[in-house]
């Protein structure tokens, strides 16, 4: 089937970007080595190619930028909220003129494919600044009271699945509300928000409103920990958000945590099979799977499971996988050789326990991590690889007979982000939807996202919302 | 080289009217003296007739389904680049409201970025006003219920006659900013910054009919327009008392939503009213079935 297609290498220049041999943290409008001086490598997880050494900050480098921020905090949150906007609109533009550049840097230092970082990454991100830009001079209309207040600093941990689009996520709404940032980027994906300090520059952002402290855990617990943060964001499995809850425990820290997820995709036999098959694959194999809320339990009522299921083989066998640069990859590599060993361990796991293992037959390339798109049938609720979030191009297939069951099942996990919903019924869309629990729920569509749309999760995916006017919330005292 | 110390004359231009995306002189063949706060000639504006009008409806409503079907985030963008042009010709507008309202150069540039400044507040809107007096009602039913504003068309505009720039913008951007469109009659006296700011218009990525700028007499076409049956509804702000009345009453025959004329100060804050004044309030009912034992229900 695979052979049906054959194309030409279409790579996308990689001479739009200008990666430096080194980068220093960004604190206080300055570009700074790390205290102790450390520096770590970014590997393109595509090549293996280490792409720029980078400094590694630490708690004495944390203590800088926070202090940094508070200086900074003062001026900032007094600027009238029009002219923040203003800040914010410069920078929203200032991405959308180099968002070329920032796609293939994405798609280097991370292994998506460019075709998500150009149409999906660069312009959720620019869009993002542009919709909190907007909200800075009318927050008295966002109703949460005359005149709300910021709260502060912000101490900001993202994760390397979406690099870029998460700062904008962060950073946006926390810069609208009047709080200044300090804002680490996961170690193996730094190279983006380093760059974004370069837009900070080019905007003439006021020193010390954003610092970038590339580092590892123990940063970004110094971050969460330093006294004088009045703000905790974080987004990243849920074990390290448990534990980011205990160590704010008895402060006055405002904290939103957007964790791991189990996404239910619930297709009713009345669905438009060839655009639910889409769907499927653009919710499970999107990011090669490494989204928080990807559809990652297929829930398939049973008369049309074999319908299915063969679809979903002869579409996945077509998906190309390799170069993330080339614009005709639809599966890029694995950002880590940590959360390939990861993946590769709850497969295993799912083989073991007795659930029957499909992959793709792909080539997989020499060098660089990969896995191919993977799913499991027979699989029953009890088993590993329907519970444990994989955070991999790996899909989990149970049946249903009724709504009900469909509703009980999607529903039987520790996490509740994102769900969808195939059905051509409305009706059915409503009710089901109305019995998730999931902060997301997608009909006929997936893995949809706009500055405008609150996006978060119910029980252990998180509290606190991102985007949308809900967003605000979390950045204001209130 | 003798003539190297003769001082060079200028050219003038012509100012025409905005029209669908196009500069027309009036089909009239008609002018009027505009002059400054002094009395010095500055030029002669098209004096725009009820032909003129009707033609800027046509192209109002010719371009509103483009306009109100455009996502807001686009809306957004565009109105933003207006800005972003203003903003490079600062230095025309600053020159012309000093001419149009006699204010010194520096009070001039205050009103000019004042006025650039109003293009990025509404800019800001377009993606959020839905926000704000949109939402999910309650109902005491299984019914999904949601109420979303929606723009209600072509919208005749009265522009201010005082503030000639901030408040013709402070009356234009609203409108255009949640979808409708603008049929916009100048300030009579000082009519060239809005001349003007149709030039800036055309150059920002708005589709051609969104905005359309007359110059002449709001007594002349006013009454055409409030009685046009395929205008949705009228901004009074720079008609008199006496005007205001007859063109509300006029405006009754098919129903247009009336903005009155009041008290105005274009360097506040703006508030949101002179955007919902032109919104309508859509609400969409579907049930939402309900999880019986049997889930035959749904």
């Amino acid at each position: 089937m695979a052979s049906a297609f054959e194309y030409a290498p279409a790579p996308e220049s990689r001479s739009v970007v200008d990666i430096a041999p080194s980068y220093g943290l960004f604190i206080d409008g300055e570009f700074t080595d790390a205290a102790d001086g450390k520096v770590f490598k970014s590997v393109s997880p595509s090549t293996e190619e280490v792409l720029s050494e980078v400094a590694q900050a630490g708690a004495e480098d944390v203590d800088r930028a926070v202090k940094a921020a508070r200086r900074a905090f003062g001026t900032w949150s007094a600027l009238p909220g029009s002219e923040r906007a203003k800040y914010l609109f410069r920078i929203a533009r200032i991405i959308q003129e180099r968002s070329r550049e920032l796609a293939v840097l994405e798609t280097l230092d991370n292994g998506k494919p460019i075709k998500e970082t150009r149409d999906a990454d660069l312009p959720l991100v620019a869009a993002h600044f542009f919709y909190y830009a907007g909200w800075a001079d009318k927050l008295d209309h966002a109703g949460f009271g005359r005149a709300p207040k910021p709260l502060g600093v912000a101490g900001q941990v993202i994760p390397w699945n979406f690099p870029l689009l998460m700062l904008a996520w962060k950073i946006a709404p926390a810069l609208a509300t009047g709080n200044t940032v300090v804002l680490k980027p996961a170690e193996t994906t730094p190279l983006s928000a380093l760059f974004f300090a370069d837009i900070c520059r080019q905007a003439g952002l006021p020193k010390g409103v954003v610092n970038i402290l590339p580092g590892y855990g123990d940063a970004g617990a110094a971050l969460v920990e330093h006294p004088d943060v009045n703000k905790v964001a974080f987004t990243g499995s849920t074990a390290v958000g448990k534990a980011i809850a205990r160590s704010v425990a008895g402060t006055d820290k405002k904290l939103t945590l957007e964790l791991g997820g189990k996404g239910a995709n619930i297709v009713f036999d009345d669905a438009p099979l060839d655009q639910a098959v889409e769907g499927i694959v653009n919710g499970i194999f999107f990011n090669q799977g490494q989204v928080c809320c990807a559809g990652s339990r297929l829930l398939v009522q049973e008369s049309v499971h074999d319908e299915v299921l063969d679809a979903l083989k002869r579409r996945l066998s077509t998906l190309r996988l390799g170069d993330p640069l080339d614009k005709n990859t639809d599966i890029g590599a694995i950002n880590s050789p940590e959360q390939l060993a990861r993946i590769t361990a709850l497969v295993e796991q799912g083989e073991a326990e007795g659930a029957e293992r499909w992959s793709a037959a792909c080539e997989i390339p020499s060098a660089g991590y990969w896995f191919a798109p993977t799913l499991f049938t027979n699989v029953t609720q009890a088993h590993t690889v329907a519970r444990d979030e994989i955070f991999g191009p790996v899909l989990s297939v149970l049946t249903f007979r009724t709504p009900d069951e469909a509703v009980a099942k999607a529903n039987n996990s520790q996490y509740g982000l994102s769900a969808g919903i195939w059905t051509e019924k409305g009706s059915r869309i409503l009710a089901v939807a109305g019995k998730l629990r999931a902060g997301v729920v997608w009909a006929n569509t997936f893995n949809k996202f706009d500055p405008t749309s609150p996006f978060g999760g119910y029980k252990e995916s998180g509290f606190g919302r991102e985007g949308g006017r809900h967003g605000l919330e979390a950045y204001l005292d209130v | 080289m003798s003539e190297k110390s003769e001082q060079r004359l200028s050219v003038f231009k012509t100012y025409k009217l905005y029209v669908g995306g196009k500069f027309p002189r009036s089909e009239s063949g008609r002018v009027y003296e505009v002059t400054d706060s002094k009395g010095k000639w500055l030029a002669n504006a098209p004096l725009s007739s009820r032909k003129d009008a009707r033609d800027a409806v046509v192209a109002a409503r010719k371009a509103f389904g483009g306009w109100a079907g455009a996502t807001a985030y686009n809306r957004g963008q565009i109105l933003y680049r207006v800005a972003e042009m203003l903003e490079g010709r600062k230095g025309q507008f600053v020159h012309e409201v000093a001419h149009a309202e006699g204010l010194s150069k520096n009070k001039a540039a205050e009103v000019v970025e004042a006025t650039i400044d109003r293009w990025v507040w509404y800019a800001g809107w377009t993606d959020k006003i839905a926000q704000v007096v949109g939402g999910a009602n309650p109902v005491a039913g299984p019914f999904f219920n949601l109420s979303t504003p929606e723009p209600t068309g072509v919208v005749a505009v009265i522009a201010p006659q005082e503030s000639s720039f901030l408040g013709l913008v402070s009356v234009i951007a609203p409108v255009i900013a949640t979808g409708s469109t603008a049929v916009v009659v100048a300030s009579e006296k000082a009519p060239l910054p809005a001349l003007s700011l149709g030039e800036v218009l055309a150059t920002s990525d708005l589709p051609g009919g969104v905005v359309n700028i007359l110059s002449g007499k709001a007594a002349e076409m006013g009454p055409h327009l409030a009685a046009h049956q395929d205008v949705n509804a009228i901004d009074l702000t720079g008609a008199d008392a006496a005007l205001a009345r007859e063109l509300e009453i006029a405006a009754a025959d098919n129903l247009k939503r009336v903005l009155r004329p009041r008290a105005e100060d274009f360097t506040a804050s703006p508030g949101t009213d002179r955007m919902t004044a032109f919104l309508e309030t859509k609400t969409v009912w579907h049930p939402t079935g309900s999880l019986g034992a049997s889930g035959s229900s749904y």
